[in-house]
């Protein structure tokens, strides 16, 4: 098993290079500079090249880009004058992870929950109650939803608080917001794995030993239906804990999601690499964490990773 | 349509049974499942499916009775009704009784039948690649019918599973109880599914198509092992088969069905060497014989059984049957007695009929019509 995660670290290191390069070469390749938006008198604009190191040749940066990851050093941000990466991403991810994973845990008890009670009334009033909640959770942009919530319960009812990020009460819309399109997701998924499951033949065996209908469903239904789940759950955190643009713009929450886009207009290439490093990094790290979780729940899994060692 | 009884030919073997657990009444050869004129249908787009149209046989304590019968001859369902699995929707039962230890299993709840299931039925399922839950332990599995329906800790649930995995003959049972199904080659999942039918030792198992899948060396010691723990545990068998020559082996009678209606109940000799209906007959002359040689093709019987959303009015054989006569066609038959326990459901056997084809082979006595 140690050697397995070795192994596995070892490719994630290789993944997360070639995403350098790629990163690297993608934004190089996009024409214009961090500068460009700016009127500066050639002199100064050259000083400022100098200071961040954009008169050396491409090769030199990219090496430098390269050292200073080792060193998780993310640079410094051109546009946020003064400010490293680093310290951008540890003041603001905190607030988008809380956030994330409050919306994350209301979309998946909600929509487990939902699914499981789709399946077991296929057909009937519930089943298609979450269908339709399902469909609109999908259709319905987040940003609609949003701005819903905020004039209905912010301002007509005056129940929650519509913007700032101060405390609990605050992060209910937007978790709520965020979370919707997710909480669907999860409604279908584990209505058709469940559906799946229960029309396997060890049902029907879990049945003649007469057990009763809620430890079918617990022990030998849900337990074999949430598996696909699993494996969508991991990418799905890496992107809902670092934030969204809308959602932390209309809810004005200091998130780190608005560095994701606006380093892109501004050309902010040390900030548009530590993005994209952080966010590539812990996408690995939570797959990773999901194919050992898996082993975990799947014992066929277990064993094949035994043998591969 | 009259009762058939049943009583096993072998009075040795009824004595021999030592009766189940003390905290069951046990009192040996009285019908212990009784199912009178069964009718199951299903409802599809297509219209109504007529899977079993008034079956009736029974089982008595401590005897082996093999239902024997073409794919889709309804009787799969028939036994799924028995154990209340039969899916409810689409399916529905439209009319008889199911007797069980004397009550009306039709008659009970959801909840009822699941305190029956499991523990005074078991059963097991042709299948045993797919009917394991792949993401549980095979000790577990058991231990858990154990638990269910004993009062025992979860230690000694295990306890009896790593027992009944011993008494299925699988070896290091200790061991093997904590491996899941895909360690489990194919015979040992059977055997574990054996276990699992048995471990609350029921009054009676029912075992569907328990070799269909296997190869033909396990599913001799697969048979081994049932006719075993038949012996030791004198346990009640409800056998169903295609299979003749598995149906030889374990069973002490036999019923034999044909798009959902029995056409012959006997015991094995009755069917074996005096079959009387004409489906009874073609169906033992296209077993493979290693003591004949035929050259060329294996014995068959011409046409498809009929489509069950409109069973024919008549006999349902009549269209396949070299025999037939214009009754088969209008009139289905009544069961007539040819022996003890020997019936059939066809014409050509009626007293009114002066030309029977197989009267002068039949050995047991004749015919004599009820």
């Amino acid at each position: 098993m140690s050697r397995y995660i070795l192994r596995r670290f070892g490719f994630m290191l290789i993944s997360l290079w070639v995403i350098v390069t790629a990163s690297f070469i993608l934004m190089n390749a996009v024409p214009g500079g961090p500068f460009t938006s700016v009127k500066l008198t050639p002199l100064v604009e050259k000083q400022l090249e100098r200071k961040y190191g954009l008169d050396k040749p491409k090769w030199q940066q990219y090496i430098t880009v390269l050292k200073n990851l080792c060193s998780f050093d993310l640079g410094l941000s051109i546009r946020e004058r003064g400010r490293s990466v680093n310290d951008i991403i540890k003041n603001t991810f905190p607030v988008s992870a809380m956030l994330g994973l409050e919306a994350l845990t209301f979309a998946v008890t909600l929509g487990l929950t939902l699914g499981i009670i789709a399946a077991l009334h296929r057909g009937k009033a519930l089943d298609y109650t979450a269908i339709i909640i399902a469909v609109i959770g999908v259709s319905v942009p987040n940003f609609v939803v949003a701005s819903v919530l905020q004039y209905v319960v912010g301002y007509k009812l005056n129940l929650l608080p519509i913007a700032r990020w101060e405390s609990f009460k605050h992060t209910i819309l937007p978790a709520f917001a965020l979370g919707l399109g997710t909480l669907a997701t999860m409604t279908r998924m584990m209505r058709s794995s469940m559906l799946e499951v229960l029309s396997q033949d060890y049902i029907r065996t879990a049945k003649a030993k007469g057990l009763t209908s809620a430890q079918i469903v617990w022990r030998h239904g849900v337990r074999n239906a949430i598996l696909p789940i699993v494996t969508i759950l991991g990418p799905l955190t890496a992107a809902i804990t670092t934030g969204t643009l809308v959602i932390e713009r209309m809810f004005g929450i200091p998130g780190l999601g608005k560095y994701f886009v606006e380093s892109i207009y501004n050309r902010d290439y040390p900030m548009i690499m530590g993005t994209t490093v952080f966010y590539s990094a812990l996408l690995l790290f939570m797959t990773f964490l999901v194919d050992i979780t898996y082993g975990l729940i799947d014992p066929r899994i277990r064993i094949a990773k035994g043998k591969g060692d | 349509m009259e009762r058939m009884e049943h009583t096993t030919t072998n009075k040795e073997f009824n004595q021999a049974l030592t009766p189940g657990k003390p905290g069951k009444p046990v009192k040996p050869a009285e019908t212990l499942l009784s199912i009178e004129d069964l009718h199951v249908s299903f409802h599809t787009y297509a219209g109504e499916v007529r899977a079993v149209r008034g079956v009736t046989y029974s089982v008595e304590q401590g005897g082996s009775l093999a239902v024997v019968g073409e794919s889709g001859c309804g009787k799969t369902v028939t036994v799924q009704t028995v154990m209340g699995l039969t899916p409810i929707p689409p399916g529905y039962i439209k009319g008889g009784k199911v007797i069980f230890n004397g009550q009306d299993l039709l008659q009970l709840s959801e909840k009822q039948m699941q305190s029956i299931r499991g523990k005074d039925m078991g059963m097991i399922f042709q299948d045993p690649m797919t009917g394991l839950n792949p993401t549980m332990t095979v000790g577990r599995q058991i231990a858990e019918t154990v638990q269910r329906h004993q009062n025992v800790s979860r230690g000694e649930a295990m306890e009896r599973a790593v027992e009944m995995l011993s008494l299925v003959e699988i070896p290091n049972p200790r061991v093997r109880a904590n491996q899941y199904p895909h360690q489990f080659s194919g015979g040992m999942r059977q055997r574990a599914m054996i276990a699992m039918a048995l471990a609350c030792e029921p009054l009676l198992l029912i075992a569907d198509e328990p070799t269909t899948s296997l190869d033909v060396t396990i599913q001799s010691q697969i048979l081994d092992l049932l006719q075993n723990l038949q012996e030791r545990l004198g346990m009640t068998i409800l056998l169903i088969s295609h299979n003749l020559g598995v149906v030889a082996r374990l069973s002490k009678s036999i019923v034999v069905m044909y798009a959902g209606k029995v056409v012959e109940t006997g015991s094995s000799s009755d069917i074996f060497y005096n079959a009387a209906h004409p489906y009874t007959r073609a169906l033992l002359r296209s077993v493979p014989r290693m003591d004949r040689e035929i050259r060329g093709e294996l014995a068959s019987i011409p046409g498809t059984p009929p489509d069950l959303f409109q069973p024919p009015e008549g006999c349902a054989f009549a269209p396949r049957c070299k025999y037939a006569m214009k009754v088969c066609t209008k009139c289905d038959a009544q069961p007539i007695k040819l022996g003890d326990n020997h019936y059939v459901s066809c014409w050509l056997h009626h007293e009114a009929n002066p030309n029977n084809p197989f009267e002068n082979k039949s050995e047991n006595g004749g015919r004599n019509s009820d």
